[in-house]
């Protein structure tokens, strides 16, 4: 009786597995190294069937932080890298590891903080201020302290305002080591600024009372750009369905999809192809 | 607490409605699960068997060293299953990264352990029972083993459940392997994850008592077959 239950058991869950395989034999399909903002804004399931209706091409997007996106993509464990640290993807075209870099969109990032505003810096339009009334004060800021495009942004500021946070670590200065909603869902439960990309900041569901505290600094400009991976270094990476991607992004159609998403009636990326490719 | 309760409320609503994703999303964690929980009991069984009955230089250490691995961190797994079939790892031109394949393998590799070292424990007391008269009637090496893992059959279940238990409640090395990709890689614990890092916190929680539920399912499922089995064998 159990006997026959197991292989009853076993026989529905091979079906269900040569089901799913035979589902790939297809292939029409990218993998997209790319970021949390994107995927947790919500963008990416906004563009990719109006993309996909078009082509026919299946987007599938591994959504991580920029610094382990980067490092998939180095491992050619994806056709295109969709990311936003400039600098680093330079760096990743250079390596000989990606073909060229575009610019697709750009949004900000702001500091968010507590409604009582221990540090005295909400309605700022100086980051480097704030940053530098936060250390004063040692009011705590919560880092994402993961390598990605935000934490790289955000040392790029604490060096610009000539802090040095990693001294306090561990003390107001605190590391998550985690995505940006990680980072967001800790920094609010322990009272401390975050910086963080606007579009996750208004698609995020657990804001408590915290609120934009610093923002409209032009250093805070955060620029998001797309590489494909060069088939050279990665002769299996789908270099014409990769391009395709690519190339609908930075067409007409792609960046109006792109101005078009909106949360609360709020833009939250603003596309901005063709000013500035390298 | 107010959370939690509305929280069991969603659950309920999302199940009641039959979320046409929810269904994918459970379908997958179910079939992932199970695969790598039936895998892991094909080699786990008769390994933990073997190393419960034969005697062979080195058998303690290989007893200690199962047991070590049921400690196995998901996200270190996760690791070394990315290295393994990674574009540029040594089985990186099977494609099998970010398909639920490669989410079975982790699963499996997480899991294998567990039941090779809970059946090693559970064969080992019944061998102690069992040898003389295996001995005197003369049973050969492979029948001594079948013979056991089918006397030992109902602990065994509790065995494969502990299986279960673990892979389906692990998220870490899923998300590496598999990517928590839409409706190709997406289970019920990545997307817990992924609720959790929007901060849809209520949902999130609606996901997990979901979970739970099916959970207790197959448990409850799985008993009910012993229960009649073993109503059936003393009939």
């Amino acid at each position: 009786m159990i006997r026959r239950a197991f292989l009853a058991l076993a026989a529905i869950v091979f079906a269900g597995v040569f089901a799913t395989q035979s589902s790939f034999a297809e292939d029409k399909f990218i993998v997209v190294q790319s970021t949390t903002s994107t995927q947790n804004s919500g963008l990416f399931d906004s563009l990719l069937p109006i993309f996909k209706d078009k082509t026919g091409i299946e987007v599938r997007v591994v959504a991580v932080g920029t610094g382990q996106a980067i490092k998939n993509a180095a491992n050619g464990d994806g056709d295109v890298l969709f990311v936003h640290s400039k600098p680093s993807e330079e760096k990743f075209v250079a390596d000989g590891l990606g073909v060229s870099r575009s610019d697709v969109m750009y949004n900000d990032f702001v500091i968010v903080g507590p409604a009582d505003d221990p540090a005295g810096v909400a309605g700022s339009g100086n980051a480097v201020e704030a940053l530098q009334k936060i250390a004063e004060t040692k009011a705590p800021f919560a880092s994402r302290g993961d390598d990605s495009g935000t934490h790289k942004a955000e040392l790029r500021l604490w060096k610009a305002a000539g802090v040095d946070p990693s001294g306090a670590s561990g003390d107001w200065y605190r590391e998550t080591g985690s995505g940006m909603g990680a980072t967001l869902n800790t920094g609010t439960g322990m009272g401390a600024y975050i910086m963080t990309d606007r579009a996750t900041w208004i698609a995020f569901g657990n804001k408590g009372d915290y609120q934009i505290a610093v923002q409209g600094d032009d250093k805070m400009f955060n620029q998001y750009g797309v590489i494909l991976v060069n088939p050279e270094a990665h002769p299996h990476v789908k270099a014409e369905m990769g391009q395709e991607f690519i190339d609908w992004l930075l067409s007409k159609d792609g960046q109006k999809a792109i101005a078009d998403y909106k949360v609360d009636g709020q833009q939250l990326f603003f596309p901005n192809a063709n000013k500035g490719n390298s | 607490m107010d959370s939690f309760w509305s929280a069991l409320g969603g659950a309920f609503g999302l199940l009641v409605t039959l979320d046409p994703d929810l269904l994918e999303i459970i379908g997958l964690s179910m079939q992932v699960t199970l695969t790598a929980v039936l895998f892991a009991c094909l080699i786990g069984l008769p390994l933990g068997a073997a190393v419960a009955t034969f005697h062979f230089p080195g058998r303690s250490l290989v007893a200690v060293i199962l047991n070590a691995l049921m400690g196995l961190p998901p996200v270190v797994v996760g690791l070394l299953v990315y290295l393994m079939l990674s574009a540029s790892g040594p089985l990186g031109v099977l494609r099998l990264l970010y398909t639920p394949t490669a989410m079975i393998i982790a699963q499996m590799v997480l899991v294998t352990p567990i039941v090779a070292a809970l059946t090693r424990q559970v064969i080992e007391d019944l061998n102690r029972e069992y040898a003389e008269q295996f001995a005197s009637m003369g049973v050969g090496p492979i029948d001594r083993l079948t013979a056991m893992l089918w006397d030992a059959r109902y602990s065994l279940l509790t065995v494969a459940l502990a299986g279960f238990g673990r892979a389906v409640a692990e998220v870490g090395a899923v998300i590496i392997v598999g990517g928590n990709i839409n409706h190709v890689t997406r289970v019920m614990t990545t997307t817990i994850a992924l609720e959790t890092s929007k901060g849809n916190l209520q949902l999130a929680l609606a996901l997990g008592v979901i979970l739970l539920l099916i959970a207790l399912a197959v448990n409850a499922a799985v008993m009910a077959l012993r229960a009649s089995a073993v109503r059936s064998a003393y009939a």
